[in-house]
């Protein structure tokens, strides 16, 4: 009995680890997200190349092998730059990996979304003599947000469940925890971290189905 | 006094010449009805009118002044035309409503963000946004939808939502309104109650260009009558002129397919 709770203990402890990975990468990847939205989509031509390819490279290889890149990259490069030593450094360096990855994909539903605002609405707006930034805003904002909720929902899922690939540079989130009993034979553990996610998954799916019907009220 | 006109007006999309030589104007209380068949260069007329599009060539004068001038860049600059701009208003074929916005908050909005350009918002916002509200109020009065003011869009049908656009490019009090087919996207059973407000627009002696594919219509409410083919006006004369008397063959082909439909 006392075993149980000593492991149960320890188990949300290392989720406090995927917890907090969870929540930087949405902090700053949210707004990244958007910076490169506006560079992708930029009219001078070079950025706008610039920055797909950087999206493309960042969305075609795994997460993983960028976890992996950005801890060893530096070193092996022989770059002056080193992670901070010890488990921090990893966490650094894995929650930077985190939310370049995320910031590529939230571009991508971000511009998406922009650009599936119709013309006329921009159009409305400028013959009514509103600025950019007017139109922006008090016009097609709503309606991006609208519109991106959903898929932005599936990745926030999906970030959920990716915070445990940190592991691969030894950060020890949940199921690393749980790997250490099973090694000693004791399987239970690592079933139990799905109840973890679970319970976080079903938590975030309450939360935009919410939001969504906030938003219910007009149609784009 | 002509309110507006247009000298020598061109556009061209890459290799294709849309407008040539387009010259007309405009006397303060006139309407205007532009007739012509699909991809004469109607619409794009309009959109330069209302600087959505910017002529090659050819120049735009309102009350004297020259707000355009194609070969004067310093009456292009974007912060200018945003305000020049406002001489004109726009009325789309699809509406183009704020959908996350109620009825009377479309019309306020345009409204609302310009005051706050004003010296004295700060200390009058009160006053102003309540002249802002009312005049709102007063204008979905005059387009008969006072019962819709806390309606979204897609709460109402596409002839009440053709009326709002008309109450929310009136709330700005442009010098000209244009109408881009304003009936065409709307089922025929719609089209009489916004043909009803445009014509008691006109009955007001607002200056308005319609560009339309009502026949009937045009030669009701109209004061002059253009007809436009690939890009050039054909013809401009009265009602009675165009419809009743057409000098050009091009004119006769046109209106000679509309009387057999
Ligand atoms: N943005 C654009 N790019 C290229 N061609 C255009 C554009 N807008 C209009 N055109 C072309 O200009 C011509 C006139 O179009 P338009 O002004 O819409 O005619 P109308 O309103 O009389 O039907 C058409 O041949 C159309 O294909
Ligand atoms: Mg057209």
């Amino acid at each position: 009995m006392n075993e149980i709770s000593v492991i149960i203990s320890r188990l949300s402890e290392s989720f406090l680890l995927n917890c907090k990975l969870f929540a930087l990468t949405l902090i700053f990847s949210l707004p990244l997200g958007l910076l490169i939205a506006f560079g992708s989509m930029s009219r001078f031509r070079p950025l706008r190349w610039l920055v797909r390819t950087f999206v493309w490279i960042i969305r075609g290889t795994p997460l993983m092998l960028q976890l992996i890149i950005m801890f060893f990259g530096p070193g092996l490069l022989g770059l002056s730059f080193s992670w901070p030593g010890g488990a921090s450094g990893r966490f650094i360096a894995a929650t930077v990996a985190f939310i370049i990855n995320y910031a590529c994909y939230f571009s991508e539903i971000y511009r998406g979304g922009i650009e599936s605002i119709p013309k006329g609405q921009y159009e409305a707006g400028q013959v009514l003599g509103m600025t950019k930034p007017q139109i922006f805003f008090h016009v097609t904002l709503l309606q991006v947000i609208k519109r991106i909720i959903p898929p932005v929902g599936n990745e926030v899922m999906t970030l959920v469940k990716d915070t445990s690939l940190a592991r691969i540079i030894a950060n020890k989130e949940i199921i690393m925890m749980a790997g250490e009993y099973t090694n000693k034979g004791l399987i239970w553990p690592l079933f139990a971290t799905g109840i973890y996610f679970l319970v976080f998954i079903g938590v975030l799916t309450i939360l935009f189905n919410w939001l969504e019907k906030k938003l219910s009220y007009f149609r784009t | 006094m002509a309110i507006l006109e247009v000298k020598g007006i061109e556009k061209s999309f890459e290799d294709t010449h849309v407008l040539k030589n387009i010259n007309f104007s405009l006397e303060k209380g006139e309407v205007m009805a532009i007739i012509g068949s699909s991809g004469s260069g109607k619409t794009t007329l309009l959109r330069c009118l209302n600087f959505l599009e910017r002529p090659d060539k050819g120049s735009i004068i309102v009350n004297n002044e020259v707000i355009f001038d194609a070969t004067n860049p310093s009456t292009q600059k974007e912060s200018e035309l945003r305000k020049k701009r406002l001489h004109f208003g726009l009325v789309f074929q699809n509406f183009n409503l704020f959908p996350q916005y109620t009825v009377l908050k479309n019309v306020t909005l345009a409204a609302e963000l310009l005051a706050k350009e004003r010296p004295d918002y700060k200390q009058n916002k009160k006053a102003i946004t309540e002249e802002i509200q009312e005049r709102a109020k007063m204008l979905l009065a005059q387009v008969g939808l006072s019962d819709k003011l806390d309606f979204y869009p897609h709460m109402i049908s596409g002839g009440q939502q053709q009326r709002v656009a008309i109450a929310r490019a009136l709330a700005l009090e442009p010098d000209i309104l244009c109408f881009d087919e304003p009936t065409s996207a709307l089922d025929p059973e719609l089209t009489g109650e916004v043909l009803k407000v445009i014509k008691n627009l006109a009955e007001r002696d607002t200056t308005m260009i319609i560009v339309t594919h009502e026949m009937d219509f045009a030669r009701d409410v109209a004061d002059r009558v253009i007809f436009m083919d690939d890009g050039v006006i054909v013809e401009q004369g009265s009602p009675q002129e165009v419809f009743g008397n057409p000098k050009e063959e091009r004119t006769k082909q046109f209106l000679a397919r509309y009387n057999k439909t």
